[in-house]
């Protein structure tokens, strides 16, 4: 069973071909690793699968049911959750707070409806140790570490049961050590069968963490081969075309 | 090392002694800063310390801290509301015509705080909504709102308020227990405030509006009618500081409130509240008046001409804010 695919995927903008019959198979727990250069469609492949618009052709299929989805909401009911780059997160709140951002439960207090701190906190706790991160659900997140703050982040997308998680450059703008925290946080919901789409520049946290590598070409999927069987130098020459398929 | 239990984990947080984080705080010193000028006061003059005058600081502050909580809110939420002053004319001159044309007080009180809830409404969905700065928006109802109190009352004075006049100014002008109504009202406001800020998901989303409001759009908040709501709320506060000064006063000119929101916005600022966006307390709005109010009361007991006010206030925004980013550079 495939946790998703991708048939045939094409994506046109007017007379720009952003994604061309592009098939990828992502299995229960898998890491994928996402590559290619600036503009060869990695971006668009992500929004078509969080839902951002929808393909021109091509079929998407989850836990492999065909669904079509209309808005970012669809993609997230059906357990695709993204991260985004920016992390989506409020800087002047906890870390709790964060984690149930949007959807903060609630308890009676006669009429009124209060927020639930103490299930929050309880909860987000729960959450960061399965990612093993050191977080602090009270702590404010503007003081936390670029890894804390992935791992907030990341939680978020463990309390909605999601089944398949989209990264977009975690590691970008980080430091060695957190990069390092980054991709255990990737390690660990693999572990608890969540499967990662992992969209990055930076070879070696790639290689690092994924199962397979996958590289787009001009909106064309030039490779999909297990990381064992490739090599960065490989890897390189497909992005850059010097070498044409793998 | 024993690993901590889950709990433990829970009631770690940042600040550990009570003292270091009471002393943490913006609020705090502010406090001190209005003891400290009380204090002083009592020293230095005669008159400060006498009940008259105590009853009219408490009174006059209460007024302003009342929209300072709204203002609060509203910059909180990463916004401005320039129009506060205007709102609280428009709602008193609503209260006063349709009182003063013979109507029971619950109507005209009615009116008022539907009026101001509308100008809030208007604000709100011009900036949530069509996407305007907040800033050219509530300028605009700044001018439109007082504008139309003129209209409503032909800019005239109005001072007979029909069969509840003694109703209205026993509201606005008395007294329970020793305590002004103002102040009484201010303190339930306060607390209802701050419990909606700290324990409704309305308060947890107009901070993170706030804080990041890519973040609050992306993880699903509706923004925009947050940020309505928001409007509508300090434009309420404004209204019924609206009809409590009317029955203070005991008459109404549409001059009322007039440059009100720069004294409320320091009183918000000082109390805490980001400019930028995602800070700001009820209690430190009630603080951020309180001091404001002590210190224009000072300029008067001691002699300094009220021609100062101003700078004072202006200065106070500005150092406020220059604290602020200190200590954000700091951290």
């Amino acid at each position: 069973m495939n946790v998703l695919e991708l048939k045939n995927i094409s994506k046109r903008y007017g007379a720009i071909q952003a994604l061309d019959n592009v098939s990828l198979a992502i299995a229960p727990g898998e890491v994928v690793g996402l590559m290619g250069d600036n503009g060869a469609g990695k971006s668009t492949l992500v929004k078509v699968i969080a839902g951002n618009f929808a393909p021109t052709s091509g079929d998407i299929l989850v836990s492999d049911q065909k669904v079509a989805f209309h808005k970012p909401l669809d993609a997230q009911k059906a357990g695709i959750e993204v991260v985004y780059q920016d992390l989506a997160i409020c800087n002047n709140l906890s870390a709790a707070s964060n984690v149930f951002l949007g959807r903060e439960p609630t308890r009676r207090i006669g009429p009124i409806k209060v927020v639930d701190y103490a299930f929050m906190r309880s909860k987000s706790a729960e959450l960061f140790a399965r990612l093993k991160s050191e977080t602090r659900p009270r702590d404010l997140v503007h003081k936390m570490s670029g890894g804390q703050r992935q791992a907030v982040a990341i939680a978020r997308t463990l309390l909605s049961d999601a089944k398949i998680v989209l990264m977009d450059e975690p590691t970008a703008a980080i430091s060695v050590r957190q990069v390092a925290e980054v991709l255990n946080l990737i390690r660990q919901l693999s572990d608890h069968g969540i499967s990662v789409v992992l969209i990055s520049h930076r070879m070696p946290d790639v290689f690092e963490v994924a199962d397979k590598v996958v590289v787009l070409r001009r909106g064309e999927l030039v490779a999909d081969k297990k990381a064992s069987d490739s090599s960065p130098e490989e890897i390189t020459g497909l992005i850059t075309g010097a070498i044409e398929h793998a | 090392m024993a690993t901590p239990t889950l709990a433990e984990v829970i009631n770690r947080s940042q600040h550990h002694g009570l003292i270091a984080r009471i002393t943490s705080q913006q609020i705090f010193w502010v406090f001190m800063a209005a003891v400290f000028a009380c204090l002083a006061l009592t020293l230095l003059t005669d008159s400060f310390a006498t009940e008259r005058n105590l009853f009219n600081v408490t009174r006059n502050f209460a007024f302003v801290g009342i929209i300072a909580l709204g203002m609060t809110a509203v910059i909180a939420s990463g916004g401005i509301d320039l129009s506060v002053g205007s709102t609280l004319v428009i709602s008193a001159m609503t209260v006063s015509v349709i009182m003063s044309a013979g109507m029971p007080f619950w109507l005209g009180c009615l009116a008022a705080l539907g009026i101001s809830l509308l100008v809030g409404a208007v604000n709100g969905v011009l900036i949530a909504y069509a996407g305007m700065p907040p800033f050219v928006v509530t300028l605009g109802m700044l001018s439109v709102a007082r504008s139309l109190a003129m209209v409503l009352s032909d800019n005239k004075m109005i001072y007979e308020f029909g069969p509840d006049h003694d109703f209205l100014l026993w509201l606005g002008g008395g007294s329970t227990l020793g305590l002004p109504h103002p102040l009484i009202i201010m303190v339930i406001l306060a607390c209802l405030t701050a419990f909606a800020f700290r324990h409704l998901r309305w308060g947890q989303h107009l901070f993170a509006i706030g804080g990041n409001e890519n973040a609050a759009v992306l993880t699903g908040i509706p923004v925009a009618r947050i940020k309505v709501s928001v409007y509508m709320f300090s434009a309420l506060m404004a209204g019924i500081t609206g009809v409590l000064e009317v029955g203070w006063l005991g008459g109404v000119t549409t001059n009322l409130g007039q440059a009100m929101e720069l004294t409320v916005i320091a009183a918000a600022v000082i109390g805490g509240a980001n400019l930028a966006g995602g800070g700001g307390t009820a209690f430190g709005a009630v603080v951020g008046a309180l001091l404001i109010e002590v210190i224009r009361n000072s300029l008067i007991l001691l002699g300094i001409s009220t021609f100062w006010q101003g700078t004072f206030v202006g200065s106070f925004i500005v150092i406020a804010v220059a604290f602020d980013r200190f200590r954000q550079r700091k951290s």
